[in-house]
């Protein structure tokens, strides 16, 4: 089998453990701390973020105004509209700035 | 209503209703697993993988960031690593919905937690708390819509994906970061979001000049996470225990 099979097969494996891990780690105790909780609760944003801020650096103007764009969608619609309208925008943005 | 009553109780009652619940999900999901299918085929995988990586990991964000760093040619161990890392945020959708889930068979509760996707657990939190059972044929209702059409569409996003000469022309490349934004944007309304936003993105970028990637992933979520840790309980919006 090739490397990108084991890749695969080890990722699915990983991400099992996530989508299990959680309850049999928790169910073993009975409350949780209020700081893991809080720890947590901030695991979405923090993962995400790091996944958009060093793109942001490297992009030009046509990326900037598209994030710009995709940003101000967020607070009217949902995903998306918010992909949809970042999309347009990064689409069109280009047509003028290369 | 009658009908309400009837789909209470059987179990074709509550797959079904389960499939509705999940159309919204299925038609949000959809463009992204064409996309993912498209963008693993341009990363240098073929179809069949891309089909696998859909089929074996069902999660959006991770494969996406998988076949990224598989583009880039990085070391294995480092992309298994950060797809574990993405999906990290699994482990807290696990630990809240064990209780709804444990009055299940453990071989029902091993398939559940396979499919325990963001918006799965969205939608079995909030029956859990309209104060109704989260019943296995209900959830394999949701949860298999969603499951069929994110294979399928991947597979037909690989296909279509060789159809589209340059990727840069059209915007693919630069869709992820939009569509990751757009998920950050999703969680606006949680205590210290802003706060963690900032130092996740200053802690990124830092480690994304002078250690490289994926490390940034990992070690710009530890900073917002470190930093919600620290913070006094009653700043995160975790009251003490009483």
């Amino acid at each position: 089998m090739s490397t990108t099979f084991w890749i695969i097969v080890a990722g699915a494996v990983a991400t099992y453990l996530t989508r299990i891990g959680g309850h049999l780690i928790l169910s073993r105790f009975e409350t949780i701390h209020p700081r893991v909780e809080a720890g947590l609760n901030a695991v979405p944003a923090a993962v995400l973020t790091t996944l958009v801020a060093p793109a942001v650096l490297t992009a030009g103007p046509a990326e900037w105004a598209a994030l710009a764009v995709t940003a101000l969608a967020s607070l009217r619609g949902g995903l998306m509209t918010m992909f949809l309208a970042g999309a347009a925008a990064l689409i069109l943005c280009r047509q003028f700035v290369s | 209503m009658a009908s309400d009553a009837v789909m209470e109780t059987s179990p074709a009652g509550e797959f079904w209703q389960g499939v509705r619940l999940s159309i919204p999900v299925v038609v949000a999901a959809g463009p992204f697993a064409m996309l993912f299918g498209a963008l693993a085929v341009d990363n240098g995988f073929s179809v069949f993988e891309a089909f696998l990586m859909s089929a074996a990991v069902f999660g959006g964000a991770s494969q996406m960031v998988g076949i990224e760093l598989f583009g880039h040619h990085v070391a294995p161990w480092l992309i298994v690593l950060s797809i574990f890392a993405v999906n990290f945020r699994h482990v807290l959708y696990s630990a809240a919905i064990g209780r709804q889930l444990a009055h299940w068979p453990l071989a029902q509760q091993a398939i559940g937690y396979f499919l325990l996707t963001d918006p799965q657990y969205a939608i079995a939190e909030s029956r859990a708390q309209a104060g109704r059972k989260v019943g296995f044929v209900w959830y394999m209702g949701a949860a298999l819509a969603v499951y069929v059409f994110w294979v399928l569409l991947t597979v037909l996003g690989a296909f279509f994906g060789r159809l589209i000469p340059d990727t840069a022309a059209v915007g693919i490349d630069f869709l992820l970061p939009i569509y990751f934004l757009g998920l950050v944007m999703e969680f606006r309304k949680r205590p210290l979001w802003l706060p963690i936003v900032l130092v996740s993105a200053a802690t990124s970028i830092l480690a994304y000049k002078f250690v490289g990637s994926p490390w940034h992933v990992t070690l710009g979520a530890l900073g917002g996470v470190v930093l919600a840790v620290v913070l006094p309980p009653h700043r995160s919006g975790v009251g003490e225990r009483p």
